[in-house]
């Protein structure tokens, strides 16, 4: 999906995934690496505010890889 | 008595200790086949047996590949085996990336023979065809009955030092391996029978296939995030409350696209996952932590980004074939251009 999205739309694409290795292995050019596969931006630990601020990093590193030029498949 | 000591690998669906829920489970081990194991067994030769289980769940294996991948092969160790077969995982992502992560783990460290079975297209195949035998299996566990003969056979043959046929012969992935034979028939001879065919329009089968690079050149970055129109795509499944598209929860045959317009937060009321490959309940308290909605809201009202794209899409990626994960986005794709958005996140569980 990530790819035919990136070709298609013409626009970079970001995977946001927990398992990193497929991911490379599915060939996503950008790659941002999440918590856990049932909550991957999240975790049911942390208190509201605590998740929330988690989320947000997760977010904010997946709008930096949309904002950073790549030349290869890079986990940021 | 038997003389040759096998090891069988299984996740937690496959070990009989339960579904999803129990994805987590840290690996153990237990005496003599279970589950699949039996048939296994009983496609080996008789002086072969299966002495041990290693059972790991799936969700605990992905998530610790290092710790799981030492605890997995201690367990098999103690076993003193001289053969390791893992799954078949058919087209389970996690399960097939777990059975090559041990079997090329064992490989390397016990330095004894392994085999797994998967389904061409399963993530963990592409990953390690070249270092392990994996036997090509169909894509569910309907195909139980076809993947255990073959994996028996080709078992058989590595443990016991036989000569290992070609893939097509054995019915293993190309592991990319070329082997100096003597042909009956010259090379020249038979580079014309293939031309000829060729030129017939007849079906041939090459003897070097060329090397398929899957790959999509890298998109320039988004200059000005403060004016950019940001989607959201999920293959988590996430979706209304109700499912109103009926997304399945596996082999989806569909995608759903969704305005989000006026909404700042997923919630436990309104929306839910469809998704059957992993433990829903997290994401069906908060929806949020698979499609971050509530925080693209909040970038969105501070400038940080332009504008969230206010339609998202989602499908269910379980047990989902490459042709329809390459259609749907394709689809969704042609949607997204339309709407003139200047960046995707994909968020996958």
């Amino acid at each position: 999906m990530v790819k035919e999205l990136e070709e298609v739309v013409d626009v970079p694409v970001v995977h946001v995934c927990t398992v990193v290795p497929i991911s490379l292995t599915v060939g996503a050019n950008r790659i941002d690496p999440a918590v856990a596969i049932p909550y991957p931006l999240g975790n049911p630990q942390l208190n509201q505010d605590e998740e929330f601020a988690l989320r947000r990093s997760i977010v904010e590193k997946a709008l930096k890889a949309l904002s950073t030029d790549v030349g290869e498949q890079t986990v940021f | 008595m038997a003389s040759i000591r096998v090891v069988h690998y299984l996740n937690q669906f496959f070990g009989q200790i339960g579904g999803e829920e129990k994805a987590d489970i840290t690996p153990f081990s237990k005496d003599g086949p279970v589950g699949p194991g039996t048939a296994l067994e009983k496609a080996l030769d008789d002086d072969m047996s299966i002495i041990g289980t290693v059972i790991c769940g799936d969700t605990y294996f992905n998530e610790n590949i290092d710790t799981a991948t030492e605890e997995v092969v201690a367990l098999i160790a103690s076993f003193k085996p001289d053969l390791l077969i893992a799954g078949p995982a058919f087209n389970a992502g996690r399960y097939g990336f777990a059975c090559g992560a041990v079997c090329a783990a064992v490989q390397e460290r016990l330095n004894i023979p392994v085999l797994t079975g998967m389904y061409e297209e399963n993530p963990g195949a592409d990953m390690y065809k070249k270092e392990i035998y994996i036997v090509k299996t169909g894509n569910s566990a309907a195909q139980m009955r076809t993947a255990i003969p073959a994996m028996g056979r080709l078992a058989i043959r590595l443990a016991k030092g036989e000569v290992v046929g070609s893939p097509a012969e054995e019915g293993y992935l190309a592991r990319g391996i070329r082997k100096n034979v003597f042909h009956e028939q010259r090379g020249s001879a038979r580079a014309v029978e293939m031309l000829l065919k060729k030129i017939k329009g007849e079906s041939f089968d090459t003897e070097y296939p060329m090397p398929i690079f899957d790959r999509v050149t890298p998109r320039p970055a988004i200059k000005n995030l403060s004016q950019a129109k940001i989607a959201l795509v999920t293959s988590g499944g996430i979706v209304p409350k109700g499912n109103p598209d009926r997304i399945e929860s596996s082999s989806a045959s569909k995608f759903g696209r969704y305005d989000i317009s006026g909404i700042n937060n997923l919630t436990a009321e309104t929306f839910e996952t469809a998704h059957g490959g992993y433990d829903p309940v997290y994401a069906n308290q908060d929806a949020d932590r698979v499609l971050p909605v509530d925080v693209m809201r909040k970038l969105e009202q501070e400038g940080i980004i332009g504008q969230l794209h206010n339609i998202y899409y989602a499908t269910v990626g379980n047990g989902t074939s490459v042709a329809n994960a390459k259609k749907y986005a394709h689809a969704i794709g042609e949607e997204l251009k339309q709407a003139q958005v200047d960046g995707i996140i994909l968020t996958s569980t």
